[in-house]
């Protein structure tokens, strides 16, 4: 058991899971958009589609998902290339830098839809 | 004339690794790739280092990137791999060189190992073999027959950046056979230390081991079986 | 992490270990686990990566009575036709132990994993092999090739590693023998140094007094084909002091590709396929009217040979016949003879599913080596000329002569006999560490002694290179010891033997790197190699009559009066003496010598 404490699930078949899981999450939400973006979109019908519960509750799951997704992805990717063996002994510094940067930016995302949807 | 162009480096009189050229007489005849090594390190060059042993593709020695492409030296013939009248022989990518077209193997072997690649059944063995149905036994074929030659690990890119964390195909194909034979009763314990984000889910379906297999093995399609075998225990 | 990885780099100076096992292939890697089981710290000193050695090249089978195929099955009639194989010169006590203990060791190689094919009933799958008969040859052919499709030395082996790895053996990897160290009581030490590995040489002073050697040392070429199989003999030269037994008795694969030299399955005729020459016709009914093509190794061989003298040979030279496969199907072919399918395609051009595979009798098989007893004991002749056991010196596989092939070995018999007499001399050294072995020390100058030819090769400014005496060597052994050998053309090949001995002792190492040198190993293996070679040509000469693979065109009948013996061959003066063959199995009626007809 290979393990690290900033993959996000710690185990690799529920993070392969939750990538899975929040790609089709992210497909509906954007199919949704897609639809909408297809008829006459203007300020009223907009609002009115945001202001309905449900729909809230979909774009917070949708930003929290692509927060999940996203941070999955890019810890894949700091752990291929951003590390003492790709970088020498400043590899691990660089990553854990880069990936404290990620995650306070995703972080930031999801608080950022927060209050514009619910305030 | 056959232009033969080979990695070399020796630790001890060079700094950094070259390519050599080499023309090579191969009295017009359609050779092995180790062929034209052999011919190369008794004629031209006795310094040339490789690993070889059976010649025939079974031990797995001499795996090389030829061309471009990993295989093995001696039963990949000159027809199939030189286009353009030039043969480039590297070593296997990824792993550290220790001279010319001789890598450490080291890590590759660990992440094999690690897998603890043997029949584990505590159960008291029966007076004669283990009864198992050539139904079971077929599920077996195209994974038993790997001779951990690494020409597939060392083609994945998940395990160039990785080689101390993802156990790669070669080990993850044999962790499948273990999981796969109905005369092993250690499931639960092999799943279980395979289930964290390094050991198997860095494969990324790449799908180079699949292409590179000097045996027509499938890593990927076994890596499959693995995920599925993890999902279906977790719920 | 999980899994226990366990590396051992020593750099330099000793290392103790209670048993130290010299060659990974079958044999040696049986014995390691069988002592790495019991506890016993245990290393093996292999030159390639274990599982790279040449047990992985076998293909068709271990031969064994495990009634599977036919419950009936015997061992006895095991026995019988390995005795007969051998053309009554096998030591019946050994075959006897091997055909009886061999269930046992099979059983236990299939409880540690090996992947073996199945019958219907679940059963480990059995194959007709040559020269295997039931009811002491009056009941037909008998079906008693264990197998695991036609890769089962791939899988015995690959299962034997994985078992070592799981009792922790410790591995040399790429670690080259250069000679044991022989102390004043016998040879108690051995030296090894590294096979010029990345790190300095250094020196393994093994504390506790025994060693195994198993060879692969195929490097005589059959009249009619080329070989590049690495020649890599083994350190015979280390134990001149001692006798080599039956080293006339080389065996000639009948079915080797021809241009390749890469071997084919006997599996290949056990499954249904057969011989034919230019004319189509299946010629092994002629040779021998009831076994056909599933005659010895050596009649086969012969009468392939035979058909291409004759003029009925397949080809523009006339100089191969063909191995006829097409008419078992598509189906039996990829399903029992994959690999074989593979092989012809890659080597030969040829896809048997549709022609005939080009093939030619091709050397193989050493049936000679250090004699033993059935615990693996080297045995050597006492002043008075009676057996005298080598204290501390083991060796089983292809380099040991228990003998249990006497002459000609069977198909599926080597498989057979490394496994057993693997685990019998892992189970004889467990017993004897736990009475206590006396260890002896080796000073200075025997470790000196030990590494003088290492030490000349690195040193020595002037000499020939090795690969052109190496072709040289072959040559002569093909020229002059080939399947069919007479006494005049013998003779002259021992006399460029002569010759070609000083020029081999005085090697030149071209390459004197310290970085992974394959250079300086093979001309440490060209060394061992000549002296295999030496004793061959000098003993296939004395035996003046034919035997089983040796075939003498001069003495052309088998001579039980004079020949119904073992030969020595006594290196350090070159002369060759007889030893008795054992005819006393413990447990079976004696099997009479009788005239060897298939």
């Amino acid at each position: 058991m290979v393990t690290s404490v900033t993959s996000f699930s710690r185990t690799g078949l529920s993070d392969w899971l939750i990538q899975r899981v929040t790609s089709v999450i992210l497909l509906a939400y954007f199919l949704l958009i897609a639809y909408q973006l297809m008829g006459s979109v203007d300020y009223t019908s907009w609002t009115r589609l945001f202001e309905q519960t449900w729909m809230k509750v979909f774009t917070l799951m949708a930003a929290l998902s692509l927060a999940a997704h996203s941070w999955i992805g890019l810890w894949s990717v700091f752990t291929d290339y951003l590390t003492e063996r790709m970088l020498g002994p400043k590899g691990n510094v660089i990553r854990l830098v880069s990936q404290l940067g990620a995650s306070l930016a995703l972080v930031g995302y999801v608080i950022w839809v927060v209050v514009i949807i619910w305030s | 004339m056959l232009k033969v162009s080979l990695y070399r480096y020796n630790p001890e009189s060079d700094d950094a690794p070259h390519m050599e050229d080499f023309s090579v007489d191969t009295g017009g005849k359609d050779l092995m790739v180790l062929d034209v090594l052999e011919l190369i390190k008794a004629d031209y060059d006795g310094s040339v280092t490789y690993r070889r042993s059976c010649r025939e593709g079974v031990c797995g020695s001499d795996g090389l990137n030829i061309n471009g492409k990993n295989g093995l030296a001696c039963i990949t013939p000159l027809s199939e791999t030189v286009k353009g009248g030039k043969l480039v022989i590297r070593p296997l990518p990824g792993l550290p060189v220790i001279r010319d077209l001789v890598v450490d193997m080291s890590l590759f072997y660990a992440q094999y190992e690690k897998v603890q690649p043997y029949l584990q059944n505590p159960s008291p063995a029966p007076a004669i073999e283990r009864l198992q149905s050539p139904e079971e036994r077929a599920q077996l074929d195209g994974l038993y027959e790997c001779i951990l030659c690494a020409c597939c690990s060392t083609s994945c890119p998940s395990f160039w950046w990785n080689p101390d964390r993802f156990i790669g195909p070669a080990g993850l194909l044999q962790a499948y056979r273990f999981l796969a034979d109905s005369r092993d009763t250690a499931t639960e314990g092999r799943l279980a230390k395979l289930d964290d984000p390094f050991s198997v889910f860095r494969c990324h379906g790449i799908q180079n081991c699949v292409n590179v297999c000097p045996k027509g093995l499938n890593p990927t399609k076994a890596i499959g079986h693995i995920r599925t075998m993890l999902l279906n225990r977790a719920t | 992490m999980f899994g226990v990885v366990r590396r051992i780099k020593p750099e330099s100076g000793t290392i103790s270990f209670d048993g130290v096992i010299v060659g990974g292939g079958g044999a040696g890697m049986r014995a390691a686990l069988q002592l790495a089981q019991s506890g016993y710290k245990t290393a093996v000193i292999s030159k390639v990566f274990p599982t790279r050695s040449h047990t992985v090249s076998a293909q068709g089978g271990i031969t064994c009575a495990i009634a599977s195929d036919d419950p009936e099955d015997d061992w006895r009639w095991h026995m019988y036709d390995t005795v007969k194989g051998s053309d009554y010169i096998g030591d019946q006590e050994a075959i006897e132990y091997m055909c009886s203990v061999g269930p046992e060791a099979i059983f236990e190689l299939e409880h540690m994993g090996l992947p073996f094919s199945r019958t219907e009933e679940g059963r480990i799958y059995q194959r007709p092999f040559g020269g295997q008969s039931k009811n002491y040859g009056e009941g037909g052919q008998a079906a008693r090739t264990c197998a695991a499709a036609d890769r089962t030395g791939h899988a015995l082996l690959h299962t034997l590693y994985q078992n070592n790895i799981k009792n922790e053996t410790v591995f040399f990897n790429e670690w080259f023998a250069v000679d044991l160290v022989k102390n004043a009581t016998g040879p108690s030490l051995v030296l090894w140094r590294s096979a010029s590995r990345q790190v300095k040489r250094f020196t393994l002073n093994l504390r506790r007094p025994f060693s195994r050697r198993a060879v692969r040392g195929v490097f005589m070429l059959p009249p009619l084909t080329r070989i590049s199989i690495p020649a890599t003999g083994w350190a015979w030269r280390s134990a001149r002091v001692f006798p080599a037994q039956d080293m006339e008795m080389w065996q000639f694969h009948p079915t080797g590709i021809y241009g390749a030299g890469t071997l084919v399955t006997e599996g290949c005729r056990g499954e249904g396929g057969y011989l034919v020459n230019k004319d189509g016709e299946r010629f092994m009914e002629r040779y021998a009217p009831n076994a056909k093509d599933l005659a010895g190794r050596d009649v086969v061989a012969r009468s392939m040979v035979l058909e291409i003298l004759e003029g009925r040979g397949c080809g523009p030279n006339g100089d191969h016949v063909k191995l006829k496969l097409d008419h078992l199907g598509e189906d039996v072919l990829e399903s029992r003879l994959p690999g074989i399918c593979e092989l012809s395609r890659t080597f030969a051009h040829v896809d048997p599913v549709k022609e005939p595979i080009p093939v030619v009798p091709t050397c193989h098989y050493m049936m000679g080596g250090i004699p033993t007893n059935v615990d693996g004991q080297a045995l050597t002749i006492d002043a008075a000329g009676n057996d005298a056991v080598i204290p501390g010196l083991y060796a089983c596989g292809e380099v040991a002569c228990v003998s249990v092939h006497g002459a000609n070995r069977l198909g599926g018999n080597s498989l057979l006999d490394l496994v057993v007499f693997g685990r019998a001399s892992g189970l004889f050294i467990e017993k004897a560490l736990s009475d206590g072995i006396e260890l002896r020390d080796a000073g200075q100058t025997d470790l000196d002694a030990a590494s003088a030819r290492l030490n000349a090769l690195n040193e020595r400014e002037k000499g020939e290179q090795v690969a052109p005496m190496r072709q040289e060597l072959q040559a002569i052994m093909q020229n002059h010891f080939g399947v069919f050998r007479t006494g005049e053309f013998m003779r002259e090949g021992i006399a460029k033997l002569a010759t070609l001995r000083g020029r081999v002792e005085d090697v030149v190492l071209a390459d004197r790197s310290s970085a992974f040198n394959t250079s300086r190993i093979e001309c440490l293996e060209l060394q061992n190699l000549f002296e295999t070679a030496e004793a061959t040509a000098i003993v296939a000469e004395a035996r003046d009559e034919s035997r089983g693979a040796h075939a003498r065109e001069d003495f052309t009948e088998r001579d039980d009066e004079n020949w119904l013996k073992h030969s020595l061959y006594h290196s350090e003066t070159k002369q060759v003496s007889k030893r008795s063959v054992n005819f006393t199995p413990r447990t079976v009626e004696t099997f009479q010598p009788k005239a060897r007809t298939y």
